[in-house]
């Protein structure tokens, strides 16, 4: 087994085992500690793909900015332990079910293409940020543009919203 | 055994790299406090630590036999993962952080198993960025470490350091946008190699031609914003309201003792370092030497400062009233003489030693720096504190995007 496999194999497990762990864990700040291992573990993957500049905007923007912001608001409010609720007759019938046909879709789309998992832990596939900027900026300018208008939108309706709440 | 050795001579380098970088950096550190305590008792008419050695130089070995040996009660009531989990957060990212900083331009004059060997343990080529990933996460060792003590002090010091580092990063990482814009790269190594052949005002070289002074735009609004910005995320004064001692105690590690507490107190240091050597690397030429290149005798230098403060420190120590004293200075002195007379008689060596020796005094400016606004500055209020971030610090860096992309642009870089 080669190397880079080999720790495919182990940032996936992570991957997974934080995303399970997530669900399973009672406080909200473990969770969300968990939350973060998924995350880091995805850049890892990423940087197995030799994609290097997604792998650090997946740290600075998941890993930092927004989950920092989850367990801040998480001390900020001092949420205790979860209480449980029994599981929904619904959830069970239907939800397993429906989430293991899911996982078998993509693992069957993942299988039927190529050497899926060798061509993913090669590095060599490597996407320059001048590359990936030359699209954003020439090929996709428009929704691009677009994109980052409904986000300044929707700052300025949180703004607006807390502001009322204030007065 | 030999052919083993060489098919795995990466692996074997960087991990022989990485434990002399971390005694390396462990030594720094525990000297680091040492040079603060004395150069703050100084600022402030005092002698400093100068029992332990000669002039107090065996003050951090104490103190790191102190925190080993003290005892380190876990309090009542702590979610013990996260409890035990935030210091080695805090610390792994702040050691971590150094592996990418390069620390000359040339590899070692000679080779080890067949490689060429650069002095910096990772040279990656999203650089800057990866170093930024890493301070992201930098902030969850102290949140963490505020949340899991299960106390009120604690819980007030996390809070504040989490806002006051979401607020700065944001500012820092802007403020670095102008330099990487010059460079056209996130390499340290490429940063540093764009400012050797930027031409600066008049066309001088040397200090002129670093990014602050040169370049589409000199980048003493991004400096300033950096500088500030990157003080307030390492948590030091007079940012330091995470650990305000009059109205919280210690902030959060109140609830630390012994070696954990330790263990903050070390990542602060190193990150002080890291953000040192960025300055450095960003804004002063990393390993470039201020003086134009045809200036040749500006290369013994090094040994023109080694010489004469090697006889002060012999001068000084044969005076001190201790023996032991006596005897261990002049012996430093001694040490301090015959390297720079090293550096004389083999001129390879001084070749080499020529970018390490200028990116480590501009490190050590900036360290002085840091502890001299420690010295002299008052803390800032938490409220002033928010609006000096969001309202200047943010605009401003802002603007030196805007105006270093109009200057690239008009002048055709």
């Amino acid at each position: 087994m080669n190397a880079p496999l080999l720790v495919f194999f182990v940032l996936a497990a992570l991957a997974v085992g934080g995303a399970v762990n997530l669900i399973l864990q009672k406080h909200p700040i473990h969770s969300a500690l968990s939350l973060i291992v998924v995350m880091v573990s995805l850049a890892g993957l990423y940087l197995l793909m030799g994609a290097e500049f997604v792998a650090a905007v997946q740290i600075i923007v998941y890993g930092g900015a927004i989950m920092v912001l989850f367990v801040f608001v998480i001390m900020l409010l001092n949420a205790g332990i979860e209480e449980h609720t029994n599981f929904s007759k619904l959830a069970g019938f239907a939800g397993i079910p429906l989430a293991l046909a899911v996982t078998g879709f993509i693992a069957a789309a993942v299988a039927r293409s190529n050497d899926a998992v060798l061509s993913v832990s090669q590095t060599g596939a490597v996407a320059p940020t001048k590359e990936l900027s030359t699209l954003l900026f020439r090929e996709f300018v428009y929704p691009f543009e677009l994109t980052s208008f409904l986000i300044l939108i929707a700052i300025l309706g949180a703004i607006v919203l807390a502001q009322r709440e204030h007065s | 055994m030999t052919s083993f050795l060489y098919a795995n001579a990466f692996l074997i380098i960087t991990l022989v790299k990485i434990v002399l970088m971390l005694v390396i950096l462990l030594t720094v550190n525990a000297y680091l406090t040492w040079f603060e305590r004395k150069l703050v008792a100084h600022i402030q008419s005092r002698w400093g630590p100068h029992r332990v050695g000669p002039h107090g130089l065996l003050q951090p070995l104490a103190d790191g036999a102190k925190f080993l040996l003290k005892e380190d009660p876990t309090p009542a009531g702590v979610d013990r993962f996260v409890y035990f989990l935030a210091p080695l957060l805090s610390l792994g990212l702040a050691m971590t952080s150094i592996a990418i900083i390069p620390f000359g331009p040339d590899p070692l004059p000679w080779l080890i198993l067949g490689q060429k060997v650069y002095l910096g343990i990772a040279d990656l080529n999203i650089g800057i960025l990866g170093l930024f990933a890493i301070t992201a996460l930098g902030v969850y060792g102290i949140a963490l470490a505020g949340w899991s003590s299960n106390s009120k002090y604690p819980l007030m010091g996390g809070l504040r350091s989490s806002a006051q580092m979401i607020s700065y990063e944001l500012a820092m990482t802007m403020s670095v946008v102008g330099v990487l814009l010059t460079a056209g790269s996130f390499s340290l190594r490429d940063i540093i190699d764009a400012q050797k052949n930027a031409h600066g005002i008049f066309g001088w070289q040397g200090i002129f031609s670093w990014s602050i002074f040169a370049g589409p735009l000199p980048q003493i609004l991004g400096f300033f914003c950096f500088y500030v910005a990157a003080i307030a995320e390492t948590n030091r004064a007079p940012f330091d309201l995470p650990e305000a001692e009059s109205e919280l105690v210690a902030g959060f590690h109140t609830e630390y003792a012994s070696f954990k507490f330790a263990m903050f107190f070390i990542a602060e240091y190193t990150s002080m370092i890291t953000v040192s050597c960025l300055c450095s690397i960003l804004f002063f030429g990393g390993w470039l030497s201020p003086f134009p290149p045809s200036w040749t005798f500006t290369f013994y230098l090094p040994s023109l400062i080694l010489i004469p403060s090697g006889l002060w420190v012999i001068w000084d120590g044969l005076r001190y009233e201790t023996i032991w004293g006596r005897l261990i200075l002049p012996g430093i002195g001694a040490a301090l003489v015959a390297i720079g007379a090293a550096l004389i008689l083999l001129p390879a060596l001084n070749n080499f030693i020529q970018g390490p020796f200028w990116l480590l005094s501009k490190i050590f400016v900036f360290l002085f720096v840091y502890v001299w606004m420690r010295g002299t500055l008052p803390r800032f209020r938490y409220d002033q504190l928010m609006s000096f971030g969001w309202k200047l610090l943010l605009p401003v860096s802002l603007v030196n995007v805007v105006l270093t992309a109009g200057a690239i642009l008009w002048r055709g870089y």
